[in-house]
């Protein structure tokens, strides 16, 4: 799972719908892989203003991730003077695009409900209880 | 030919075999394609778009949202949602670019408000009218659906669902619950009135009936 997707996940549980403590899910006991993508630099435009930036510096806090920027960047930052990519703009794309959680889990500090990461894919079925 | 949807749930149809097979069909893998293409032309997204894929099975959707060239509005961004592990493991076999939840869209879509441009589902979502427990009905698994996808789009976003109804109540009862959703619904037929129909729900947040054609 990339860390972009993580970035816009939140628990399941109809329960946890309306605390702010379902979002962002921690990953616990996480292999991170690296998988290489070219790059779509108008997709990361598109999307940054999306991207909770915050809960993305904790995020990559967690994973013992070097340390993010206190804000986002503007778009401003990820095009130079002749329109291509900046570094900006590459680290982004390795960060949000290319990182990747192959195994592990996602914990709700909400409800405590941790989701398995397994082969990149989390496991998102809820017992018909917690639905 | 059986209507997979009244034998097992998908979890179980859906075996290796089953998937291998649905996978490797050059008819079922050509019929998917086209309609995947119909569905991005009826989204008419104009840039890299991030879109979640409904029922993304093997990833033969997402492959194709992939490849969208620049000069066409792409390549796109997905994350797809699947009840059956032996089709993600398809995907998962063939590389694909998504990521992938194991997950069941009756118990909703678990993303934050606002995540996504677009919506893309071929083929999946009649297995929502398939309860199989008594604590469980057709309508709550709809609405649940329905309500969190119309959250997890963004202002303006569209969604095109292409599904197989198993008669009129059934489309009325899908369709039905997209509207109380929120979303501006309408029913788009390729091939009407034959064998092979096609049907598709296309759904816009925030917007009346985009495709002019009200069921
Ligand atoms: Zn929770």
């Amino acid at each position: 799972m990339k860390l972009l997707t993580l970035n816009f996940l939140t628990c399941a549980r109809k329960a946890c719908k309306t605390s702010a403590a379902s979002f962002p899910l921690h990953p616990r006991e996480a292999e991170l892989e690296q998988v290489e993508l070219d790059m779509n630099p108008q997709f990361i435009r598109n999307v940054l203003p999306r991207v909770e930036w915050e809960a993305m510096r904790s995020i990559s806090q967690e994973l013992g991730l070097p340390s993010l920027p206190d804000t986002a960047p503007g778009p401003e930052e990820l095009a130079d003077a002749e329109g291509g990519p900046t570094q900006i703009l590459k680290d982004l794309h390795t960060l949000l695009m290319e990182t990747t959680i192959a195994s592990g889990k996602l914990l709700c500090a909400n409800c405590g409900h941790e989701y398995a990461i397994k082969e990149g894919i989390a496991n998102f079925l809820l017992p018909s209880h917690l639905v | 030919m059986s209507r997979p949807e009244d034998s097992l749930p998908p979890d179980l149809f859906y075996n290796d075999v089953e998937s291998r097979k649905y996978t490797t069909s050059s008819r079922i893998r050509n019929i998917q394609a086209d309609m995947t293409h119909r569905a991005l032309e009826l989204l008419d997204l104009q840039e890299p778009s991030f879109i979640l894929d409904v029922g993304c099975g093997s990833g033969l959707s997402g492959e194709i949202l992939s490849s969208v060239e620049e000069e066409d509005g792409g390549p796109h961004m997905w994350v797809g949602m699947d009840i059956s592990s032996s089709m993600l493991a398809q995907a998962l076999e063939r590389d694909v670019e998504g990521d992938m939840l194991l997950a069941d869209i009756g118990q909703g879509v678990a993303f934050r408000p606002g995540t996504f441009d677009a919506a893309i589902s071929i083929s999946a979502i009649q297995w929502l009218c398939n309860a199989e427990t008594s604590d469980v009905s057709p309508e709550g698994r709809l609405k649940r659906f329905f309500d969190s996808l119309y959250a997890s789009l963004k202002r303006g976003g569209k969604a095109v669902c292409q599904f197989y109804p198993k008669n009129a109540q059934q489309r009325s009862m899908i369709t039905n619950a997209a509207i109380k959703a929120g979303f501006g619904a309408g029913i788009l037929e390729d091939d009407p009135e034959t064998k092979s129909v096609k049907v598709y729900l296309v759904l816009s947040v925030g917007g009346g009936d985009v495709t002019g054609a009200v069921s």
